[in-house]
């Protein structure tokens, strides 16, 4: 059975392309892929804690909501906030490319002093 | 629940599938095929969030993710049609690759030495129900909030994407 360092790992090496991918890309589409890359990553760490919960010392009173859900409900946000980020993120893609006719990053230089 | 030897190699075959699928999305030169091999990506981290019992999110996955997303992907990417343009890196190459290696060591060596305390409990069968119940009684004012950033974004994108009004 894979244990807690395995998914974790994994989440890491996901993340790690993710970034990778973000920084050396010159196509935007791509860049905003890897973002996506890498928000994957971060759920997988966050549904692996959550499947891997730590032991409470006893005495504690018990906490409210199963420590198996709070992970599960953080994920379910990070997809929420992912869905609205890609969505503005494709608008702004296509109004550059009506302004610029171009999708490369390195001639979206207008600001540059 | 995790008996023999099958859950083990389900995650094998997923990690593999996934990272050289990830490896596909940031080094393919053909840009559409990226788009594609990104929808495999996230059809194995749906698989991965089973092997979790995380089995709502995993379908979320599956219906925002390799559903809308990529298709929303593949759409900026054919209004563009830039596709025969390729997919080039910039001169960052290099040291973008040695980071996300070092980044991988950092993480491993750092998860590796880590002393988890685990409780060990097994994991429930099924999540829905109960994550419907945490969803609308702890978490309801952030379940609000993010429907409302959602219709922000979605007139935001609106706005942003249509045709300039002729005057």
């Amino acid at each position: 059975m894979a244990g807690i360092n395995h998914y974790l790992i994994l989440s890491a090496i996901i993340f790690s392309i993710g970034l990778t991918g973000a920084l050396m890309k010159k196509n935007i589409v791509t860049i905003l892929m890897s973002i996506e890359l890498m928000f994957n990553g971060v759920i997988l760490a966050f549904l692996t804690f959550a499947r891997f919960p730590p032991s409470r010392p006893t005495g504690l009173e018990p906490v409210a909501v199963s420590p198996f859900l709070t992970g599960q409900t953080f994920a379910l946000f990070i997809i929420v906030v992912a869905a609205a980020e890609v969505a503005l993120g494709l608008a702004i893609v296509i109004s550059m490319f009506r302004n610029t006719e171009s999708v490369d990053i390195t001639t979206a230089d207008k600001m540059k002093g | 629940m995790n008996v023999g030897i099958g859950p083990s190699i389900v995650f094998w075959i997923l990690a593999v599938v996934g990272i050289g699928s990830a490896l596909g999305v940031i080094l393919l030169k053909d840009l559409f095929r990226a788009a594609l091999f990104l929808v495999v990506a996230f059809l194995t981290m749906a698989g991965l969030f089973v092997t979790l019992s995380a089995d709502f999110v995993a379908v979320v996955q599956v219906l925002i993710y390799a559903g809308a997303i990529s298709i929303l992907m593949i759409f900026a990417i054919l209004l563009t049609g830039q596709v025969q343009r390729g997919n080039p890196s910039n001169r960052l190459q290099a040291g973008a690759g040695f980071l996300g290696v070092l980044l991988i060591v950092t993480f491993a060596v750092v998860f590796l030495n880590t002393n988890w305390r685990l409780s060990g409990e097994a994991a429930p069968d099924s999540t829905t129900a109960a994550l419907a119940n945490v969803l609308f009684d702890g978490f309801v004012l952030p379940f609000e909030i993010a429907s409302v950033l959602l219709l922000a974004a979605v007139i935001g994108s609106i706005v942003l994407a249509r045709e300039p009004d002729e005057q």
